[in-house]
């Protein structure tokens, strides 16, 4: 595939992404005209960008749905759910389209054909027919009146064309088209309209100011004259009447146009288009119309048309801000090939431990001059480190709009009221991870929306809203990004749960369980409780999937759950894969790293709580584990030993340690397949000594802590009720 | 200020140096009571190009003084003529066959 081609590609399923987000949004806010406006661009860009690279069967495809579009924002039809959702099937259908040219095929198979002119067929219900009658016209056109100024030629198309200031710089010369457009057909007469033209001192001169009327005699079709002005359409303002056009549509455009009514009507009287009489009782009866009400003054009449030209300047300048803004946008952000970007982090990854390697012995060196050198130098490479990492941020709201378009459609097909709430859209992680965690995300929320929210009416009866509700949130938590999908429905129901747990063999019938550890069985393999299986969810494929997917990004998921009142699945997800602050600790020989983030404070352990696991910290409970023990490090103990606090998801942990190192740039170097099933290390990475030390996994480690403690807990409480 | 001002136009009216013919054109219709400008030796015009003579053109009704072309290159006439601008220059071209309308 050449390069024009996937830059293509690249492109247009952004373009397709923005038209879908505006068909979504156009559903809530159908008279959002800036809206329909930029649907529209989107899909004119693609069929301007599929004829560039000449893939026919999108751009074909395309006009026929900028068409509907076209006479959408023009107002002729009106927004309907069948609309968006027609005109959001022509979006997957594109789609698809792109899929088809991305594989290098040359036209699309046929089952993708056959959908498309099923989708054509249903677009053409919204389309007008003037094109036939255009053709007729020209046909039947034989009279010779119309040659010569002055006489009207009613037969002929309209163009109104305003080119924007950007043109000529864009290296587009205006008169081009228009010269091309005599290869169309004939252009009776051409009136240039320079009144935009501003006074000398203002005037850029590589800037463009003229716009044109013309009278073209063709038998192209509409569609025909517009590719003529493709090339600039979204810098111009283009408006085409066709032959025969009502006189008050004539009237609409003097209106529409910046330009003074007066002027604009004698120039359309010059090219022919009206008589003078036909714009005298035009001017006038809109004027007798504006004037329905009583003794409105003549003054405040042409006030008032100053302000519809004044609304209709604004638009079209504000309209043009916007182009220019974008253009800046655009300009301000560049496109890097993935790999490049990965490569860029390894290669400060290798700074990143080459930097502590010269920091350690510039130390032992004991050379002042050496050691500041080396200090300041790894300042920088820690600052590199960020920027390098920032690269890589993206923002997770992408990911949660596409989730509209879910809602919408699986709302539609259950049959229930659905809103999305998306909060915290603007939260950053790493691009890895933002790609990997949508087909979790997915699985959730359809659950949540298929077995969570129940039907509109079991609502009412429970006395909520009938509309449901599933919101998105994201935000930062120590080191983490946690990602919730909360829903308002049924709750997870807690003896269905246990029951088919039971049935499965999972638990046994006399054990007994907390509720939360009732509700942990979900995350069990093969476990669904739906009776009845739908094509969303509930296939068996379950949520032991969804957890495996978010644990192989060292995540983890909760879920909480309310019966009645909604459940809420709690993702917590490492900001990043690569390159973490960490803290440096010693057991023994051996160091390990603890990630930076997770650490509250350090104290020293003192000798009394020497054979239990947790102390008193200032009033609180802290439970702990020893290194020592737990890897069974067998070294003499040393004299005095540490506890490192940590925190992870809001519980307190200590980490007994020997010494304290102090704080240490980690590149993660994740351990290999053999190593997969250790419980309690996260990775490994490299000192700058060479020597490798192990990452612990504080969440595994504090978890482990927790269930033992737990078990401790209940043996001994078991054990005085067996005495009684 | 001197009387009529006449400027010989050799190079062509594009937008690649649209900037700097926008400053002659206007020193040039300062300098004095009127300008006339001869574009016969003017290879190529295009959009900046014309827009240049419409604003000088413009310029020089506003500060009531008379720009008049005096002479017409084949491209300058073809892209007036096209433009259907030769009445409003109101210049006298050398009328050929073709008659646009």
């Amino acid at each position: 595939m050449d390069e024009l081609t996937s830059v293509f590609i690249q492109e247009g399923r952004e373009q397709l992404q923005a038209m879908e987000d505006g068909l979504l949004q156009l559903e809530q806010q159908p008279d959002n005209h800036d809206n329909i406006n930029s649907i529209f661009r989107a899909a004119h860009t693609v069929k301007g960008a599929s004829g560039v690279i000449e893939c026919h069967f999108i751009e074909a495809f395309t006009h026929k749905a900028e068409n509907v579009l076209d006479r959408l924002r023009n107002g002729e039809i009106q927004v309907s759910s069948e609309l968006t959702g027609l005109l959001l099937r022509c979006c997957d259908h594109l789609g698809r389209l792109m899929d088809v040219l991305e594989a290098g095929q040359a036209e699309p198979p046929a089952e993708v054909s056959a959908a498309g002119n099923t989708l054509l067929e249903e677009l053409s219900a919204y389309m007008v027919t003037p094109e036939p009658s255009a053709g007729g016209m020209v046909e039947a056109e034989s009279e010779v009146e119309t040659s010569g100024g002055g006489v009207v030629n009613t037969d002929s198309w309209h163009i109104s064309v305003r080119f924007g200031p950007h043109m000529l710089r864009g290296g587009m010369d205006p008169l081009s088209f228009l010269r091309y457009l005599t290869s169309l057909g004939e252009i009776l007469a051409l009136e240039t309209i320079p009144d935009a033209l501003p006074a000398a001192d203002e005037m850029d001169p590589e800037a463009c100011y003229l716009g044109f009327e013309i009278r073209l005699q063709t038998r192209a079709t509409k569609a025909d004259i517009e590719r003529v002005f493709d090339f600039c359409r979204d810098d111009c303002e283009l408006r085409i009447l066709p032959p025969n056009s009502k006189l008050t549509e004539y009237l609409k455009l003097i209106q529409e146009l910046p330009e003074d009514e007066m002027r604009l009507g004698e120039m359309l009287v010059r090219c022919g288009a009206l008589t003078q009489h036909e714009l005298d009782d035009g001017l006038s009866s809109q004027q007798s119309g504006t004037s329905d009400e009583p003794t409105s003054p003549i003054g405040e009449i042409l006030i008032e048309q100053k302000v519809v030209q004044k609304e209709v300047v604004e638009a079209a300048a504000s309209k043009q801000t916007r182009v220019q803004e974008k253009k800046a946008v655009e300009a301000r952000s560049i496109r890097v090939q993935a790999d490049k970007l990965d490569q860029l982090i390894d290669l400060v990854g290798e700074l990143v431990i080459a930097g502590a390697s010269a920091n350690l012995l510039a130390q032992r060196s004991g050379q002042g001059e050496l050691v500041e050198s080396t200090s300041i130098l790894s300042r920088l490479v820690e600052n590199i480190r960020d920027a390098a990492l920032q690269l890589r941020m993206v923002q997770i709201g992408e990911t949660f709009t596409r989730f509209n378009r879910v809602v919408r459609d699986v709302s539609k097909e259950l049959g229930k009221e659905i809103d999305l709430v998306i909060s915290g859209a603007e939260t950053e992680l790493d691009k890895s991870v933002v790609e990997k965690i949508g087909d979790p995300l997915m699985h959730l929320v359809r659950n949540s929306m298929d077995h969570g929210i129940e039907a509109g009416d079991a609502r009412e009866a429970a006395g909520k809203s009938r509309r449901g509700r599933v919101e998105l949130n994201a935000y930062h938590d120590s080191g983490s990004i946690v990602i919730e999908v909360v829903d308002d429905g049924r709750g997870l129901p807690r003896d269905k749960i246990l029951q088919k747990a039971i049935d499965k063999g999972l638990v046994q019938p006399t054990q007994t369980l907390t509720d939360q550890e009732i509700i942990n069985l979900i995350w069990e393999p093969g476990f669904s409780t739906v009776e009845q299986v739908t094509n969303l969810s509930g296939r068996g494929v379950g949520m032991d999937v969804v957890r495996r997917n978010i644990q192989s990004l060292r995540g983890s998921c909760e879920v909480s759950s309310v019966e009645g009142q909604g459940c809420t699945f709690t993702i917590r997800l490492p900001l990043t894969l690569a390159i973490i602050d960490g803290f440096l600790v010693g057991v023994g020989k051996a160091s390990y790293v603890i990630p930076l983030d997770m650490v509250i404070e350090c104290i020293e352990l003192n000798g009394q709580s020497n054979d239990r696991n947790f102390l008193n910290l200032r009033g609180e409970v802290l439970p702990f584990v020893r290194l020592r023990e737990m890897f069974e490090i067998e070294d003499e103990y040393p004299a005095r030993e540490n506890i490192v606090v940590v925190q992870f998801a809001g519980q307190k942990a200590g980490i007994v340690v020997d010494q304290l190192h102090g704080e240490f740039q980690t590149v993660i170097k994740p351990l290999s397949g053999i190593f997969r099933h250790l419980r309690g290390i996260g990775g490994s990475t490299i000192l700058g000594t060479g020597e490798v030390s192990l990452i612990l996994d504080v969440q595994s480690l504090v978890q482990r802590n927790n269930r033992r403690e737990e078990r401790d807990m209940n043996s001994s409480l078991a054990a005085p009720r067996q005495g009684a | 200020m001197g009387g009529k001002q006449r400027l010989n136009w050799v190079e062509n009216l594009t937008i690649y140096h649209a900037q700097e013919h926008k400053e002659r054109l206007l020193a040039a219709l300062d300098a004095g009571s009127g300008l006339e400008l001869d574009l016969s030796q003017v290879g190529e015009i295009d959009t900046a190009g014309l827009q240049l003579l419409i604003l000088a053109k413009q310029e020089a009704a506003r500060k009531e003084k008379s720009m008049a072309i005096v002479a017409h290159s084949p491209a300058v006439r073809e892209t007036l003529d096209f433009c259907n601008l030769t009445a409003f220059f109101g210049d006298p071209v050398v009328i050929t066959a073709r008659e646009q309308s």
